[in-house]
């Protein structure tokens, strides 16, 4: 059954991806979506980008340590775990990169003094930091609204390429993405479509920035899209 | 530039805004804002051009709208917060003026407790003169060993750690310990207190539960068809259920767990073919 919902998204995914207008420079990879896969986080998704894939649980409101309570907000705790090995510097990075991004939507003050634990598992990797970021951000974001937690507005990650040359690529292949000049990934929100997080790798000019941002501004309509009609079909089957 | 950006951010919005009316039942995402009736009529086409002057426009204008689970007030702006089907209900009084309650209502696994709310919990500590009480929230319920029906100082109830208790909130909010009693106003049991030995307790979605407490639910009706049986409904997600034998015990068990993501034929195919055997 897991299966043919699966099989189901990404048929949802392609579908959401065919309606979008593919520009030069300006497509995103297909992505799937499934969630309420796991049984006993309070929310799970799980976020296929490219070749990449994370999957995400959520537990929370829940009881927090002592030391770690906040008493006006909820501790908001992201743990990202590597495919293999332990977690090193680059995921603890990635962490608080992820946590930051989700602490600027989750409404914590609505739950004090409790946690909100979001665990990210690497699924399958393709070696490129930047994908794996927009990848976990996506999952992130999935997986705390299947959780129910107040939210004040939705986040997707979203990451560009700038070559060589100064073309600009929108979600890189990892392949694009080594060759590439600059790397950015940006954390957008869906009412304004302001930004939240940027990570960025490499030498960029001042426009090539502003530039790279409005793309990618125009690419996190097509990633919300595919949010709503995932969370629809979700809520379709009761 | 960062002209031309957020320009190009504010086409991307798509409409904004939607109507509350219009998208009643529809699923809705965290961010959304939705417009009430009167600012409908005020922002909509000619909204602010020519209006007919009147006494008293301001009062009688104003609606009470009451935000439910899920939305938020921001100002006069009615935003979600949570991603879930729209509802709502017309207040108690009639007329239909617009008012009432909106929320949305979602699939949701963790209980949040709330005021009013009839939850079973499972004792995990006694001490001194309360008992907590796991309820599935953030923190443990505390349980005064006095507000049992006919108890005393003298008589105190009989409560062990393990103990299934089906009691209601009195005091439930984001800022302190949420508190059970199993009385109601009056003093009586009025079926809550400790549940029997025996029995089956099983966690479902917040939403089922929701579903099959609703007035004229088909489920429980078709239910307790089946077979004789004693059931219990927590708002928390918990459902204990007792039947003649355990295998009919388990037989309802999974039905209700099943039937969640059950269209009402499939139920009434499954009910038919439970009924024969």
């Amino acid at each position: 059954m897991e299966e043919e919902r699966h099989t189901e998204a990404k048929i949802g995914a392609e579908t959401g991806r065919g309606s979008s207008p593919r520009g030069p420079g300006c497509s995103l990879r297909h992505f799937a979506c499934e969630q309420n896969l796991l049984s006993r986080p309070d929310g799970s998704a799980s976020f296929l980008q490219g070749d990449t894939s994370v999957l995400a649980g959520v537990y929370g409101p829940a009881e927090v340590k002592v030391s770690k309570e906040i008493f006006n907000k909820a501790t908001l705790e992201v743990i990202l775990r590597p495919k293999i090995g332990l977690p090193g510097v680059a995921e603890k990075s990635r962490e608080r990169l992820i946590r930051n991004t989700c602490e600027a939507v989750v409404l914590g003050t609505l739950h004090p003094r409790t946690s909100i634990t979001v665990v990210l598992q690497v699924v399958s990797d393709a070696g490129s930091g930047a994908q794996l970021l927009a990848c976990c951000l996506n999952a992130a974001c999935m997986a705390l609204v299947d959780a129910g937690v107040p939210m004040r507005a939705l986040f997707c990650g979203v990451t560009c390429a700038l070559d060589s040359d100064g073309t600009l690529v929108l979600d890189p292949t990892s392949k694009r993405e080594k060759e590439a000049r600059a790397v950015l990934t940006f954390a957008l929100d869906n009412v304004e479509r302001k930004l939240l997080m940027s990570s960025t790798k490499g030498l960029f000019s001042d426009a090539e920035l502003q530039q790279c941002l409005a793309a990618a501004q125009a690419a996190s309509q097509h990633v919300f899209r595919f949010y709503r009609e995932s969370l629809q079909r979700r809520y379709s089957k009761s | 530039m960062a002209e031309g950006v957020s320009v190009v951010a504010e086409s991307l919005a798509g409409g904004g805004a939607r109507v509350a009316r219009s998208v009643l039942g529809q699923v809705v995402l965290p961010g959304e804002e939705l417009l009430l009736p009167e600012q409908e009529d005020a922002e909509g086409p000619g909204g602010a051009g020519e209006r007919p002057l009147s006494l008293n426009a301001g009062a009688c204008s104003r609606v009470r709208v009451i935000c439910g689970p899920g939305l938020r007030r921001c100002g006069d702006r009615l935003l979600v917060t949570k991603c879930g089907r729209l509802r709502h209900k017309e207040p108690g009084g009639g007329g239909g003026g617009g008012g009432g309650v909106y929320w949305v209502d979602s699939q949701q696994k963790r209980y949040v407790p709330v005021k009013g709310d009839h939850v079973i919990g499972i004792v995990t500590a006694k001490s001194g003169d309360i008992f907590k009480v796991d309820v599935g929230g953030s923190e443990p319920a505390s349980l005064s060993y006095l507000s049992f029906e006919g108890a005393t100082k003298r008589n105190r109830p009989n409560v062990q750690v393990g103990d299934l208790i089906y009691g209601q909130f009195v005091v439930a909010n984001k800022d302190m310990e949420p508190e059970m009693v199993c009385i109601d106003s009056c003093g009586r049991a009025n079926g809550m207190g400790v549940i029997g030995q025996d029995g089956l307790l099983f966690k479902v979605t917040l939403g089922l539960i929701r579903k099959l407490l609703a007035p004229d639910c088909e489920i429980i009706q078709e239910v307790g068809k089946l077979y004789p049986l004693e059931i219990v409904f927590g708002m928390n997600g918990r459902i204990w259920v007792k039947a003649k034998t355990i295998q009919q015990t388990l037989i309802l068990a999974n039905i209700l767990e099943a039937c969640e993501h059950m269209t009402s034929d499939q139920r009434k195919q499954i009910f038919s073919r439970l009924a024969e055997s």
